[in-house]
């Protein structure tokens, strides 16, 4: 094997570099835009499993504000506020973050309650997806009133919601982090609709 | 068939299993492997890849100098992946939220770089192309049987949740296997995959010894 001299070796590398570096931006730029549509769309449709379309009629995905750690969008008709829909983010699963997507309306009704990113252990704390199971639907038309009372735990700790065999660390990192993301909005209501 | 052809193949899927013989890939084959399903996304996108980077390695083989091949190698084989994962996130939208996990994951499977130091990087380009695709189709042969066997011990079940990688109509080709069971954590975690892998590798040398 013939030697080369280190500046032609160096010379290569940057020749590949270039070329390659060039076709991932070719094609980044080539989807940007059909990733960025997929992106609005399933927000949208995120929104929608959480909060009933018919319900409001502004613009949701765009009418939105940032409150401490609390992405909120605003649903409204005819211009009267009806439900507001938040992120929040829970670090006490069993592993890394959980990020959830909480709809509750004007009246104090959750109306829905989603799953949107989490790293629990697959077969166990994953259940908490609605493509897994519909426990998540059990929050679906609860009061913020039956939050302040001991009924709002898993059942291990006397309370209404179901734990899974083998996992109650995930549900109950949910549990609590809906009833602090509700009683934020209950406190916070004036706030986000100024 | 020629020769050269049928010892390629029988390489990939058998004799020189990237999974179960050369232990290359474990990262990516030990953590997906919990379920048949996703075994098989995996699988797919991997042979993919393989595919791919064999065929691109091959074809510039010319111009990479040994002493920078490894870098090269690498730099060609993330773009590969970045690039399938682009063009997944935009067309196969629904298919890439499900793999989407798994494809960076390809990265650190080093059958890739492997097959591409072994074997494309001194080969014309349709062998280069076979290899790939037998080496691929091993490594997923390998790696759905770990997923059924881990399904199984683990749940009880095989083929849950197909509707992440097959749509709607999918949902009811679960099959539970043991009625009325409980589950066995062990299976479903990391440990698990050791053990079970372990077993597998122990099965194909016994196979291998009375050959």
């Amino acid at each position: 094997m013939k030697l080369t001299s280190p500046i032609s070796a160096a010379f290569r590398v940057g020749l590949f570099s270039f070329i390659i570096v060039g076709m991932v931006s070719l094609v980044f730029h080539a989807t940007k835009d059909k990733i960025a549509d997929n992106e609005r769309q399933a927000l949208l449709d995120s929104l929608q499993s959480v909060l009933n379309p018919e319900s409001y009629d502004n613009d949701l995905a765009n009418d939105v504000i940032q409150l401490q750690a609390y992405t909120i969008y605003r649903a409204r008709k005819s211009g009267t506020p009806v439900a507001a829909i938040l992120t929040s983010t829970t670090s006490h699963g069993y592993n890394g973050n959980i990020r959830l997507l909480l709809g509750i309306t004007m009246e104090g009704k959750i109306s829905g309650v989603r799953v949107l990113m989490h790293k629990e252990t697959p077969g166990l704390g994953d259940k908490i997806e609605i493509k897994k199971t519909n426990w998540i639907s059990s929050f679906k038309h609860k009061s913020l009133s039956d939050m302040s009372t001991r009924q709002w735990a898993v059942k291990q700790d006397g309370g209404i919601f179901d734990q899974f065999t083998g996992a109650t660390i995930t549900p109950r990192a949910i549990v609590n982090e809906v009833k602090k993301t509700g009683l934020f909005f209950q406190q916070n209501q004036q706030i986000i609709f100024q | 068939m020629t020769n050269n052809t049928h010892i390629i193949i029988t390489n990939g899927l058998w004799q020189n299993n990237q999974a179960l013989v050369a232990l290359l890939g474990l990262c990516p084959l030990l953590a997906v492997s919990n379920t048949v399903i996703n075994s098989l996304g995996l699988g797919i996108a991997t042979t993919l890849t393989l595919i791919l980077s064999n065929g691109l390695v091959s074809s510039l083989r010319g111009y990479i100098l040994a002493e920078i091949r490894l870098p090269l190698f690498v730099l060609m084989i993330a773009g590969i992946v970045t690039i399938i994962e682009l063009l997944m996130n935009a067309w196969f939208y629904e298919l890439y939220k499900t793999l989407g996990i798994f494809i960076p994951l390809i990265v650190t499977n080093c059958a890739i770089i492997g097959r591409a130091e072994v074997f494309a990087s001194k080969n014309r380009i349709m062998p280069s192309l076979l290899d790939g695709l037998a080496m691929g189709l091993g490594f997923s042969f390998a790696l759905l049987l770990l997923g059924a066997i881990r399904e199984v011990v683990g749940a009880g079940t095989l083929f849950s949740q197909a509707d992440l990688l097959f749509g709607e109509a999918a949902k009811s080709w679960q099959i539970d296997v043991l009625h009325d069971y409980s589950g066995m954590l062990l299976a479903l975690l990391p440990p698990g995959a050791f053990i079970a892998l372990g077993l597998l590798i122990a099965a194909k040398n016994v196979f291998a010894i009375k050959e």
